[in-house]
Order: structure tokens, then C-alpha cells, then sequence
């Protein structure tokens, strides 16, 4: 096993190569703020909270999926990505429609989580009120639209997981949104084995069981990481 | 040293984030001697908002002419104006009925078509205040000096923005005692 060494917010850390920075970030318990990342699944950088700086250029990376290299210098955490990181999530709050107040997952929300954490008071960015819809169709979930960020943890939970593939991306920009079977109601697709997964992925209220009400939303987030330690590690231990 | 000038605003909200502040509970009587209340939906009788306000914590989002006209003017009088919970600072609940665009819409859902019976739309001119297209946080409207998230605040976060002010100090905004939403 090659091992690469490299430096993150001036520790020394040596690991595998073919690592991510931010699984060295995590061996060296510097902590990296994520959204859309979940253990397990395909990285896909599609949050951009996890944004470090590299020295030798400008350009800023996704932790997520950049790959450590020898000799590296990172940083996780400069008043620059600060800015940005702060000004990413009030952008996300100012694009849908996140009312905290009235959600299912109001006190056990990672959008809400990472607000308090980069600081958010107020979004500096007018909000956008779109106009998104609710799909109610599936006998035991519901989605809601206004609350997606499109971190995309759902569909690949359910094509990497379950491998039953209910949900994907549609449309572009602000039209951009998720969608299942063949842009069907949720309730007509009958790939959904209605495992529950994506509800349990799903960082937000975007996607909950029917009959939760404000602030009541559960997850089973150690379902998947048994799942999903038992797949990569054949270990069944939970 | 003069009593410090305090007020207290409700615009486009449930008058929650009042309610809590009525939680302050015995803390209300250590304030009322450490200021003098000029304008209150809860705490005063005089109707017009008054001039050379020290502190005003301004509750609701800004959904009508009403609304609009007492904002500036707050803004106008006021040293230091403190958005006040969820509505005021997001939009929030009221901001939900942005999403069925202007306001002719919302008043033909609300009053046409979900009326059980003798459907018409308000018009009492000078009495009933015009609905403004979009409800609006109030920062979008006039320049903000403090933001209070909370739908509603709670009464301890309410104190913690409150107790530096009276020292003459701003107060720290920061961590999930102080700004998580909802």
C-alpha cells in the first residue's frame, strides 16, 4: 500500500493514496463541514461545503472528492472559505423554500445544523419563493420540493443501496429538480420497494414518513451505516 | 443616566415572538426599571410610535401598506432596531403565500375560492390596509442593526440579545443558543 504524507491546517498526516483529503481530514479528526456526503455513497461534491484551499494555486477544492497527493498543503478552514462556506448556505435557504418553523425536521436538520455552524442570523440573498410542489402519492412517504437541495443523497441511497434506482435529477438551474421513475408520482413507481432509505439519507424534511408533523421526523442514519459497512467490509455488526 | 428609550413592534407575524418576550417573566419587572417602554403592543397604550427610540425589537414580516409605513417610520426613530424572530428576519410562515405569486391571487384563494359562504374580497379603503405583492423580511425593506432568528425566540435568547443592550454593548449572535431558526 503506497501511503501519501501531507499536511492539513499544519498537522502531518500520513495516509493511503487514492484517499480524499477529506477522509485524511477525518483520520485526523480535523473536522470539514459536508452536506450532500454521506459515508458510503459515491461522493459527487454537489454542495460545495466542503471547499479547502490547496497552496500553489487559487483555485478552490472539493474535499469530497480531490485526492490527497504527497507533499500537500490544505487548509480546511481560512476566513476566505469562511465567507463562501457562509454565503453557499444562505444561497441554499434563499432558493427554496425552508421554513424551519413549520418542518418536520425542524431540530434534526443538517441545513439547519450547518446555518448555526457557518453563522447564518439572516440570508443576505433575497429569497426566491419558488413555486415547487408536494408529491403525497407514496402510501408511507411524502416529498416535498421546497425543502430539497438537491444534494442528490436520495438517489444515489437508492440506486447504490437498495439498486431499485426510484429517483433522479430532472431538468437544469432553478427548474432543477428531483424526480422519480419516469417522472411518475412516487406512489405509481413500481421500482420503489418502499425500503425507506432515501427518508433516512435525506439530511433534510424533503423527504419524511407520512403522518410526521413539525419537528417529529426520524431517521435511521445507523441503518445505513450498518447497511453499508456490512457491503464494503463484510462486517454485520451493528 | 436616562432610561433607555424601548419599544416594541408587531408587523406580519402571530405575535409569538410577543408572547415569548412575556415569558421573560420576572426578568420583565428587572427591565421595566432599567427602561422606559414608549411604544408596545404589550407593555404600552400610546399609538403612535414615538420620536428618539433607543431599542426596538420589531416583530413580523412586512406584508402590507401598514406594515411598510410603521417600518420606516421605526426605522427613522429608532438608534438600534432588532429584527425579531422568524417572520421578520426570513419571512417565514406569512411568506408562504409568496409562493402563489402577487397579491390577487392569495386574496382570491383565501376569500373566492376557499369561502364557505358569502364570498367576496375585502375593500374598505383607509381602514383595511393594502396587501403588498410579497411579504417581505424586514432587512429587505429598511437596514437591520440586530437579527434575532426563532420562530419564536425564546425567552432566554431574547434576554441574552437584551442584557448587553442595556450595558451600552452589542450582543453576540452566534451558536444554536442564539440564532437556529424555527
Amino acid at each position: 500500500m503506497t501511503v501519501k504524507t501531507l499536511k492539513i491546517d499544519d498537522i502531518d498526516v500520513a495516509i493511503a493514496a487514492g484517499s480524499t483529503i477529506l477522509q485524511a481530514a477525518q483520520e485526523a479528526s480535523i473536522p470539514i463541514p459536508t452536506l450532500c456526503h454521506l459515508e458510503g455513497l459515491t461522493p459527487v461534491a454537489a454542495c460545495r461545503m466542503c471547499m479547502v484551499e490547496i497552496e500553489g494555486t487559487s483555485k478552490l477544492f472539493p474535499a469530497c472528492v480531490t485526492e490527497v497527493g504527497e507533499g500537500m498543503v490544505v487548509s480546511t478552514n481560512t476566513p476566505k472559505l469562511q465567507g463562501y462556506r457562509r454565503m453557499n448556505v444562505e444561497l441554499l435557504f434563499a432558493e427554496g423554500n425552508h421554513v424551519c418553523a413549520i418542518c418536520v425536521a425542524n431540530d434534526n436538520c443538517e441545513l439547519q445544523d450547518l446555518a448555526v455552524e457557518v453563522g447564518i442570523d439572516h440570508s443576505r440573498f433575497p429569497y426566491q419563493f419558488p413555486k415547487r410542489s408536494i408529491d403525497l402519492s407514496h402510501p408511507q412517504f411524502g416529498i416535498d420540493h421546497n425543502r430539497c437541495i438537491l444534494c442528490t443523497r436520495c438517489v444515489r441511497v437508492c440506486d447504490e443501496v437498495e439498486g431499485a434506482h426510484v429517483w433522479d435529477v430532472a431538468q437544469r438551474g432553478s427548474a432543477c429538480h428531483i424526480t422519480s421513475g419516469m417522472d411518475q408520482p412516487w406512489g405509481e413507481v413500481s421500482a420503489c420497494t418502499s425500503c425507506g432509505k432515501c427518508v433516512d439519507a435525506c439530511p433534510t424534511g424533503a423527504i419524511f414518513h407520512k403522518g410526521e408533523t413539525t419537528g417529529e421526523k426520524q431517521r435511521d442514519r445507523e441503518k445505513l451505516a450498518f447497511l453499508m459497512n456490512a457491503r464494503e467490509h463484510q462486517q454485520w455488526t451493528r | 443616566m436616562d432610561k433607555i428609550r424601548f419599544a416594541t413592534a408587531w408587523l406580519a407575524g402571530c405575535s409569538g415572538c410577543h408572547m415569548s418576550f412575556l415569558d421573560l417573566d420576572e426578568w420583565l419587572i428587572e427591565l421595566a426599571q432599567r427602561v422606559e417602554v414608549v411604544y408596545s403592543p404589550v407593555a404600552c397604550d400610546l399609538k403612535d410610535y414615538p420620536e428618539n427610540v433607543d431599542v426596538c425589537l420589531v416583530e413580523g414580516g412586512v406584508a402590507n401598506q401598514d406594515n411598510l409605513e410603521l417600518a420606516h417610520q421605526i426605522r427613522d426613530r429608532t438608534k438600534i432596531l432588532v429584527s425579531f424572530g422568524d417572520c421578520a428576519v426570513t419571512a417565514n410562515v406569512p411568506g408562504m403565500r409568496n409562493m402563489l405569486g402577487g397579491s390577487d391571487p392569495v386574496l382570491k384563494r383565501a376569500y373566492l375560492e376557499l369561502a364557505d359562504s358569502g364570498a367576496q374580497l375585502p375593500h374598505a379603503p383607509g381602514i383595511v390596509p393594502d396587501l403588498l405583492d410579497q411579504v417581505l423580511p424586514l432587512h429587505q425593506v429598511i437596514p437591520v442593526d440586530i437579527y434575532m432568528p426563532g420562530c419564536p425566540p425564546s425567552a432566554d435568547r431574547i434576554k441574552a440579545t437584551l442584557e448587553p443592550l442595556l450595558r451600552g454593548e452589542m450582543p453576540q449572535m452566534a451558536g444554536r443558543d442564539m440564532i437556529k431558526f424555527g
